[in-house]
């Protein structure tokens, strides 16, 4: 038996909505990032869904792109936190407020 | 019964059959190997020539305590020894071990996993490699064995990198990530270790540095780290990163002559059209140049002294990335024009 | 048989998921991370893409989440400490928003009719095909691509750069300059 379209989008939306619980709730930079990654997955799950829906490559290219973005967000994001930790000695965001009013 | 299911098992059976045999026999080789060029004799007496010595070994490994440090994180201290030999023995799946053969008036290629990604998967999957190691040196809860794993995961990303270039440049005259194509075109062409000396020289040291043997071992580095990444495990965990890292070489070694080495396959040599005595006979001439690889592995461990950390760095990113960059270019370059 | 591969890998993603959320050691979540990735890579392969599937073991878990691994062990980070007040606030509206989010998403997805798709067409699983709309159609997003890479390479290594020795030492001077003119 074949799995239906709105099954995986579900799933997609799941993921979604638990990457964006804990990007909002987390406080250590890098968990943040890694629950940005699992929206950007459900994201992917989504894209790669629809093109197997429309039999179209396009949306295999475009994750094939939202991998490449999430790698360079990585890297930045990473040096910055060694940058902010060599700095303050946490990445505990709450504790990062210099610029906040 | 399926005839395909029953194909697929069989390859898999002989494979994994295959695998299994390579840690009990490495460590005979390792032992008498190094034992040879320190000119002493080695393990000499369990059997002729100490070749029961992997035996005993196994047995040691049964029947010592398995310890879990007190401090250790126990569910990824657990979970480590399994992970590394996953990623050793799935790898193996793409690498074709002979030429095709038929079976009930259908042919069939000698890859458990003829899958239009092909090598790509050997690399995805050995990626995940780095993990076991990571969570052993973490979960050990021992500064030695948290370095080893920092400086891993640091390795084995820096010299991916280098060896999965070095690999695109052999697929792009190819024009396919099957390795049984790899293998046609070098025997139409010639080997591509000639074709691409770059490319081969970088594959070759990417690769001693993706199985952490010498000169490149820092993250187990025993003059410095005890043990690192391993420190803490003993009896079978210990047993299971010993296979794993000797599996992985077998794997590696297999990829690299079936990319550079011409695989199955001997120049002026024709196993097609013999039947089973065609496909014994490439397995093999591919298993003798795996023999051959490893051997290697074992004489460049007593040759070369470790590599400094930023050494290892500083070979993985200034000349092993931009070598291997170079050659890529100058492979499509070639590719385009015609000559490759 | 896809139904079954479905629902496990589904239900392992979801999971490690929460993990990756919930777990208040980042080395726990980011080996979370790794199954909700590899079980991603599982769907996509099932969904017809091979090569992104693999591509996303490649790249996600063989290097980026790697490198989260590196970072989270050099700079030693160790659990969560809640010395700072306003989280529970911040949790329940987070909740509320997800809650509500995914029963959006859910009632909208019911009030369709399950479409059931279409089997693999083999035109769909091959690379050629894949390949020629990437270097066709979406070329110069390729190109920009690489060009943010290219950037992001160069700001991650300015950003993570330690000051060098005779860079600290000429600010050093600098400021000694600085003292010694001040000083009279």
């Amino acid at each position: 038996m074949t799995v239906p379209l709105s099954w995986y989008l579900i799933l997609g939306a799941v993921l979604f909505a638990i990457g964006a619980v804990g990007a909002l709730t987390r406080r250590n930079g890098i968990s943040i990032f890694l629950s940005i990654e699992v929206m950007l997955n459900a994201a992917n799950l989504t894209l790669i869904a629809y093109a197997r829906q429309w039999e179209s490559h396009a949306g295999q290219v475009v994750v094939f792109f939202v991998m490449a973005v999430a790698a360079a967000e990585a890297a930045v994001g990473l040096a910055l936190f060694i940058a902010v930790f060599r700095q303050r000695h946490t990445i505990d965001l709450n504790r990062i407020n210099l610029l906040r009013w | 019964m399926n005839v395909d299911v029953v194909v697929t098992v069989a390859k898999i059976a002989v494979v994994l059959g295959l695998l299994l045999q390579v840690a009990p026999i490495m460590v005979w080789v390792e032992r008498r190997g190094s034992a040879m060029m320190q000119d002493r004799p080695g393990p000499n007496r369990l059997g002729p020539f100490g070749l029961f010595q992997a035996l005993a070994d196994a047995v040691k490994f049964l029947f010592k305590e398995d310890v879990t440090p007190a401090a250790a994180d126990k569910p990824l201290y657990l979970m480590a020894p399994a992970l590394a030999l996953l990623p050793a023995f799935t790898t193996s799946v793409v690498i074709p071990w002979g030429p095709n053969f038929t079976w009930d008036g259908k042919e069939y290629a000698f890859t458990v996993s003829n899958a239009d990604t092909g090598v790509l998967l050997f690399l995805a999957l050995a990626s995940l490699g780095v993990y076991s190691l990571v969570m052993a040196g973490y979960a050990s809860n021992n500064k030695f064995s948290l370095l080893g794993s920092i400086r891993a995961s640091a390795q084995l990303i820096s010299y991916e990198l280098a060896m999965t270039v070095a690999v695109l440049a052999v697929i792009i005259p190819v024009g396919s990530f099957h390795l049984t194509d790899v293998v046609a075109y070098q025997r139409t062409n010639t080997w591509n270790c000639l074709l691409q000396p770059f490319g081969f020289l970088v594959f070759c040291i990417a690769a001693f540095a993706e199985t952490n043997r010498l000169p490149f071992d820092l993250p187990e580095a025993e003059s410095e780290l005890v043990a690192g990444f391993h420190t803490e495990y003993s009896a079978m965990r210990f047993a299971a990163f010993f296979q794993a890292e000797y599996t992985s070489m077998a794997a590696l070694s297999a990829l690299g002559c079936t990319l550079f080495l011409g695989g199955w396959s001997l120049p002026w040599l024709n196993y097609e059209g013999m039947g089973w005595l065609g496909v014994a006979l490439g397995l093999g001439t591919l298993l003798a140049k795996v023999g051959v690889c490893m051997f290697v592995f074992v004489w460049v461990r007593w040759t070369f002294p470790r590599f400094r950390y930023d050494q290892l760095m500083r070979l993985g990113w200034k000349f092993l990335l931009p070598v291997a960059l170079l050659n890529l270019i100058a492979v499509s370059a070639m590719t385009l024009a015609g000559w490759l | 048989m896809e139904l079954l591969v479905f629902l496990i890998f589904a239900f392992l993603a979801v999971a490690a998921a929460l993990v990756v959320v919930a777990h208040k050691n980042p080395v726990y979540s980011t080996m979370a991370l790794v199954f909700t990735l590899f079980s991603v890579a599982v769907l996509f392969i099932l969904l017809g893409a091979p090569f992104i599937g693999v591509l996303q073991v490649l790249i996600y878990t063989g290097a980026i989440v790697v490198l989260f691994l590196f970072v989270i062990m050099l700079l030693n980070i160790g659990r969560e400490d809640s010395q700072i007040a306003g989280h529970k606030a911040q949790l329940f509206f987070a909740l509320l928003g997800a809650v509500s989010f995914g029963s959006l998403v859910i009632l909208a997805l019911s009030s369709l009719r399950p479409k059931v798709l279409a089997p693999l067409t083999p035109e769909l699983v091959s690379l050629k095909a894949l390949a020629s709309t990437l270097f066709n159609e979406f070329l110069l997003p390729f190109e920009i691509i690489g060009l943010l890479l290219t950037v992001a390479v160069i700001g991650a290594t300015v950003a993570a750069r330690r000051p060098t020795a005779e860079e600290s030492a000429a600010t050093a001077a600098e400021r000694s300059i600085e003292t010694k003119e001040a000083r009279p």
